[in-house]
This record gives C-alpha cells, sequence and structure tokens, in this order.
C-alpha cells in the first residue's frame, strides 16, 4: 500500500544510497501503461545526444546555410548573427574571464550537437518546428561556421556534427556526478 | 492603550524583541480595538442588505484587484519568452495563490487539450510507454507542499548599484504550492529502467520544447508527476495538465507541459543546462548541474518601496528556504548586521518548503537596516552579498542566495541597499 511513510523511507534511501534506486517502486502501481512500437517512439523522440544518437537523416553546409538564415532567423537574430533584438548567435570569443562575459554558441555553448537539438525543437520563434532537416543541418553549419569554428564547405550531418570540437567544451566541470 | 503599556524584553540591537512579547502586544491590541469601537453607531450598509448569491468559481474581493504579479517582462519582440513575479510582499502565510504563482517561460503558455495529451516515457526501459490522463488518474498519488524557485531570482543584485525595487521585484521568482501528483518512480519501475540509465531527459508541450537532463536519482528519490497544484488542476501558466516537479531543484527542470521523458546514460546538454542554467567561474571554467537551490531568507515586511508610517511596534516577517531540506533556524537585524534576534519560525517547517518567520520589532524613528539570514537542517548558512561575490565570478547570474538588506529612512520609507 501506498502511505506517506513509504515517501519518507524513498527519502531516506536516497541520502544513505548513491545510486538511483531502480525498482523501489515497483508493483506501486495498477500497470496502465500503453507500450509503445519503436516506430511510435521514433516519431515524437527528437532529443539529440552529444554522441550524435538522436540526429536524423539529412545533410547542409554553411554556404546552403545563408539563405536559411537570412529568411528565417535574421530578423531577431541580425546580420551574421550579431546586432539583433534577440540572442547574439556570434563572437564573444576570449571574453569570459572578463567583466563583461559574452556567452554565444563559438564562445561557451559545448557541445554543436546542442545548436541542432536547440534549433529543431525550438526556432524560428514564430513557427518552431518548420524547418526540414537539411535546412536544419545548413543552418547550423552557417552559424558554427560564422563562429570560426567550421570552414564554409564543410557538410554536417549525422556523422560529421557530433564530431566537431567545440573551442570552450574542455571548461565544463560537473557539479553533479550520478 | 498603547503598546508601550507592555513590558517586552530586547532581544537584539535598535528596537528587536522576544518574540513573546510580541504576541502578546498583539493580543492586547486587539482587545483595544473592541473597546474603542462605538457601540451604537449605524450599521454598515452591507448588514442591511442581502449578499450576493454563490457561483461557480470565487474571486478575491474586488477591493484586492491590486494584488497582482508583477515585474512582467518578456524578451524584445515576444510576449511569452520571460517571467512574471510572486507579489510576495502583498502575501502572508506559506502557500502561494496558483494564479499569483511566478512564472518563466520561453515560448508562451501552450493551450494543451488533455484529452490528446500524453506522458511518454521511452529510451533506456524495458517497455516504452504512453500514459494518458485518465489512466494516471488510478495511480497512487501523494501531495508535497513545496516550493519552486527559478534559479535566476535575486539576480537584480548583482547589479553594482542597488535597484530601488520591491521584495517581489527582486525576490518574486519563488511561490509555495501544494502539488499533487503520481511519484515519477512508479511509472519508471513500470517501464523497467535498464541497468545503465542514469539520467532522464524531460521534455514539455511548449512551442519551445523546454528540455532538461535529470539525474535518475532525482526522479526515483522525490520527483512528482505533478498534476494538481493547491488542490486544482495545474493552471495553464504552471504546465497544465502536468508538470514534472523536482523539490528543492532550480525550477527550470520542473518541466511544465510535460509530454516526454527519455531515459538515457548521459545527459543531453541541452540548450538551457549548457547555454543558459550553468555557472560561470572566475577563472572561465564552468560549472554544469548545479541543481540544489541554496539557503535563503528575505523579510517581505517591511520591504522595498512600502511605507513605515511612524514609530512604534511592527512585526518583521518575512519567508526562509532551502533546497537541501528544513530551515533551522533564521536570525533577524535591525541594526544592520551588528546583532542578531532569532525569529520565530511559523509551523510547519516542512522539507524543501518556505518557512514563515516573524519577529517583534520597536522602531524608534531613526534610520534602521533591516536584514534576515537563515541556516538550514544541514548547518548551510545564508552568506553575505560580499561573500558571495567574491567566490563567483562578474560574470555569474544564478543561484544568488545572499543576505538581503532593507533601509528605513527617518521618513519611513524603505529601500534596497547593499549592507
Ligand atoms: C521572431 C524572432 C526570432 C526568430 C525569427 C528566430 N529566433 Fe532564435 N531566438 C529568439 C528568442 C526570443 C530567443 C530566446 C529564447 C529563450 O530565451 O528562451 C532565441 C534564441 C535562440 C538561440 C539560443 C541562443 C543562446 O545563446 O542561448 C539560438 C541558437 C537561436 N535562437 C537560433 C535561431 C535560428 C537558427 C533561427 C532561424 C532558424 C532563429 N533563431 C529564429 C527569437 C527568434
Amino acid at each position: 500500500m501506498f502511505t506517506p511513510d513509504r515517501w519518507l523511507g524513498t527519502a531516506f534511501c536516497f541520502i544513505v544510497c548513491t545510486s538511483a534506486a531502480t525498482g523501489t517502486w515497483a508493483g506501486e502501481g495498477p500497470s496502465l501503461g500503453v507500450e509503445l512500437s519503436v516506430d511510435e517512439v521514433a516519431a515524437v523522440d527528437i532529443t539529440v545526444m552529444p554522441d550524435g544518437e538522436g540526429l536524423p537523416a539529412g545533410s547542409g553546409n554553411a554556404k546552403a546555410g545563408t539563405s536559411v538564415y537570412v529568411a528565417n532567423c535574421m530578423a531577431c537574430h541580425g546580420e551574421k548573427g550579431v546586432g539583433g533584438v534577440n540572442d547574439t548567435l556570434v563572437g564573444g570569443h576570449g571574453t569570459l574571464t572578463s567583466d563583461r562575459p559574452q556567452k554565444t554558441i563559438g564562445s561557451y555553448w559545448p557541445y554543436a550537437t546542442t545548436l541542432f537539438d536547440y534549433v529543431r525543437r525550438a526556432m524560428p520563434y514564430q513557427t518552431p518546428g518548420s524547418l526540414e532537416n537539411n535546412e536544419l543541418y545548413a543552418v547550423t553549419a552557417y552559424l558554427l561556421h560564422l563562429n570560426g569554428i567550421i570552414e564554409e564547405d564543410k557538410i554536417l550531418n549525422a556523422e560529421t556534427l557530433p564530431e566537431i570540437e567545440m573551442p570552450n567544451r574542455d571548461n565544463f566541470v560537473w557539479a553533479y556526478s550520478p | 492603550m498603547t503598546d508601550q503599556d507592555f513590558e517586552m524584553t530586547p532581544a537584539a540591537g535598535n528596537g528587536l524583541m522576544e518574540r513573546r512579547g510580541f504576541l502578546r502586544a498583539g493580543l492586547a491590541g486587539g482587545i483595544a480595538m473592541l473597546v474603542a469601537a462605538p457601540a451604537t453607531a449605524d450599521r454598515p450598509a452591507w448588514t442591511k442588505t442581502p449578499g450576493t448569491a454563490m457561483n461557480g468559481y470565487g474571486s478575491p474581493s474586488r477591493f484586492e484587484t491590486d494584488v497582482q504579479r508583477v515585474g512582467i517582462g518578456s524578451l524584445p519582440g515576444t510576449v511569452g519568452t520571460g517571467a512574471s513575479r510572486t507579489p510576495l510582499e502583498q502575501l502572508s502565510g506559506t502557500i502561494t495563490p496558483s494564479g499569483l504563482h511566478f512564472e518563466r517561460h520561453h515560448n508562451g503558455i501552450p493551450d494543451i487539450d488533455p484529452d490528446r495529451h500524453q506522458l511518454i516515457i521511452h529510451g533506456l526501459v524495458e517497455r516504452p510507454l504512453s500514459f494518458s490522463l485518465e489512466t494516471l488518474a488510478r495511480y497512487p498519488m501523494t501531495s508535497r507542499i513545496q516550493f519552486l524557485e527559478c534559479s535566476g531570482n535575486s539576480g537584480a543584485l548583482l547589479a553594482p548599484t542597488p535597484a530601488k525595487r520591491t521584495c517581489s521585484q527582486l525576490h518574486g521568482l519563488i511561490a509555495a504550492s501544494e502539488w499533487t501528483g503520481v511519484p515519477l518512480g512508479v511509472l519508471l519501475d513500470e517501464a523497467g529502467v535498464k541497468p545503465e540509465a542514469r539520467w532522464l531527459v524531460a521534455e514539455g508541450a511548449d512551442a519551445a520544447m523546454m528540455s532538461r537532463s535529470v539525474p535518475l536519482s532525482k526522479a526515483f528519490d522525490d520527483a512528482l508527476i505533478a498534476l494538481y497544484q493547491n488542490g486544482e488542476r495545474i493552471r495553464p501558466s504552471n504546465g497544465y495538465p502536468m508538470r514534472l516537479f523536482l523539490p528543492g531543484w532550480e525550477g527550470n527542470m520542473s518541466v511544465k507541459w510535460l509530454h516526454r521523458i527519455k531515459v538515457t546514460s548521459t545527459p543531453a546538454m541541452t540548450k538551457d543546462e549548457t547555454s543558459k542554467y550553468s555557472d560561470l567561474q572566475p577563472d572561465g571554467t564552468a560549472k554544469l548541474f548545479t541543481f540544489p537551490m541554496g539557503v535563503k531568507s528575505v523579510i517581505t515586511n517591511p520591504s522595498g518601496g512600502l511605507h513605515m508610517s511612524k514609530p512604534g511596534l511592527y512585526q518583521i516577517t518575512g519567508l526562509a528556504w532551502s533546497g537541501a531540506g528544513r530551515i533551522n533556524r533564521v536570525e533577524v537585524s535591525a541594526d544592520g548586521g551588528k546583532s542578531w534576534a532569532t525569529a520565530a519560525l511559523e509551523e510547519p517547517v516542512l522539507t524543501k518548503n518556505l518557512t514563515r518567520f516573524r519577529t517583534a520589532w520597536r522602531w524608534n524613528g531613526a534610520p534602521a537596516t533591516l536584514m534576515s539570514r537563515a541556516v538550514d537542517e544541514h548547518g548551510s548558512q545564508q552568506p553575505t552579498r560580499d561573500s558571495l561575490i567574491a567566490e563567483r565570478s562578474r560574470g555569474f547570474f544564478y543561484h544568488y542566495n545572499a543576505i538581503q538588506a532593507w533601509r528605513i529612512t527617518r521618513s519611513g520609507e524603505v529601500e534596497n541597499v547593499y549592507a
């Protein structure tokens, strides 16, 4: 039976146990979840992992990304990612230890995969989810190129995107270890 | 009869009183008012005519319409990417009315049809599962009265000069509610988490599809799939029809409008956990995953923008909380931190919840600086502003939990100061 004491017991376990208490709750519920097929999961899973897991088929380079950016992003993020009304997407290199650190994709972000993941889920702001995979790869390439991280003709796809080493990657330390 | 007639024991410098003394004086004040009320007065108008009818959903008195969320601001060109703040100094007790709970959204509030909303759990599990709202209603639920705080709360106090702002403008990204829902562990165990799993990635069904990685240990500890807030279905602005609720951890992780949980072995390094909610250090390195909210307190009355009418006996009250557990002690100073008195904590003092503190203060009419500082059950102490800034980088923003000082001028104005 599920009781508040049961709750407290688990909270206590968290303090003394170091790893996830998998199985602690087994049998507590009526097991009414509906099992999903591989395809049903694939249709909704848009998470992209730093190792590239979850990246879709398709490709694009910065050249192709220029027009995607101008048509879909520039109005808010400015020409070449600078001077727009919303976040600056380019520059700030070497500012992190200064009085006015400027955190951009190029100066701060640790993983290139994050850019693809975020733009796919949240941008363009007024019409999220409207870009094709090729356009997403292309605009990702364009922003990485503007930040001096890849060449203009470098083709990004599910294999090459996770290989990119972001300049600030090694400056991140985990404050939490699982 | 005035409060001067009551003997009160000083508890610290500049007029802070023993809390028992305050209670006595308060009681006597009530008696004095009763005696003063004229017995033969004409009846007030509202006692001479029938009141209005019942209605389906009540609202506050028409005289309370100025109690609103404050500091509503959105990024340029947007209406739904920003924040609104809980009007802390206009509220009492510890529970925040749902309609006044602060907001922090990234692309507006979605209008979700509950019949078409599903929670999907997949990834490193034996069985990927989908749950409708109707199914979740059959699951064991539990209620937890706990706070939710945005880790950007109070960040405005990093400005080099103190902004002349109110308590809620400065600290209003905090609220407490009774959250009711299904412990996430129950659903994860039903899906069967694989041994190599360490994290989950939660995703919301808003236009930003907000996404955060959460350690599995937290999910199995005290995480809730919250369906109700303060007894009713969660409001759209707080995640209708369901949200993740992670007690004590930075608010952004308690993903609203939750519709998908992917169990993984590593974090996804989403935009919000890398680009945004990470903490830059003075040497240029940055901390990822600074999840728990620190120990903190703030005096809500008197506070910035309020006015003290004349010298005399006042109650100092405020809120204290810690993402690590219960509040153990709150001290209040009326002389800018030279001396401190222990404040009374109102029961119940719950883990990872707001705790209301109160203390009595006789203001002598001279300028004074009020401060509060909290200690939690693990002995963690609220830092001073100077010490907090010294250990962080200039660019630091999140997890500001330093001691707040309010200056009372000779004319009774209350303002934010650094002391
Ligand atoms: C209508 C204005 C608008 C348009 C058009 C737009 N964005 Fe954005 N973008 C925003 C806003 C507003 C934010 C901040 C969102 C937040 O804080 O949650 C943002 C944030 C971002 C960020 C995160 C920046 C950071 O440093 O954290 C990236 C990257 C981004 N946009 C890329 C794009 C791309 C690529 C496009 C075009 C495909 C695009 N945006 C189109 C308004 C826009």
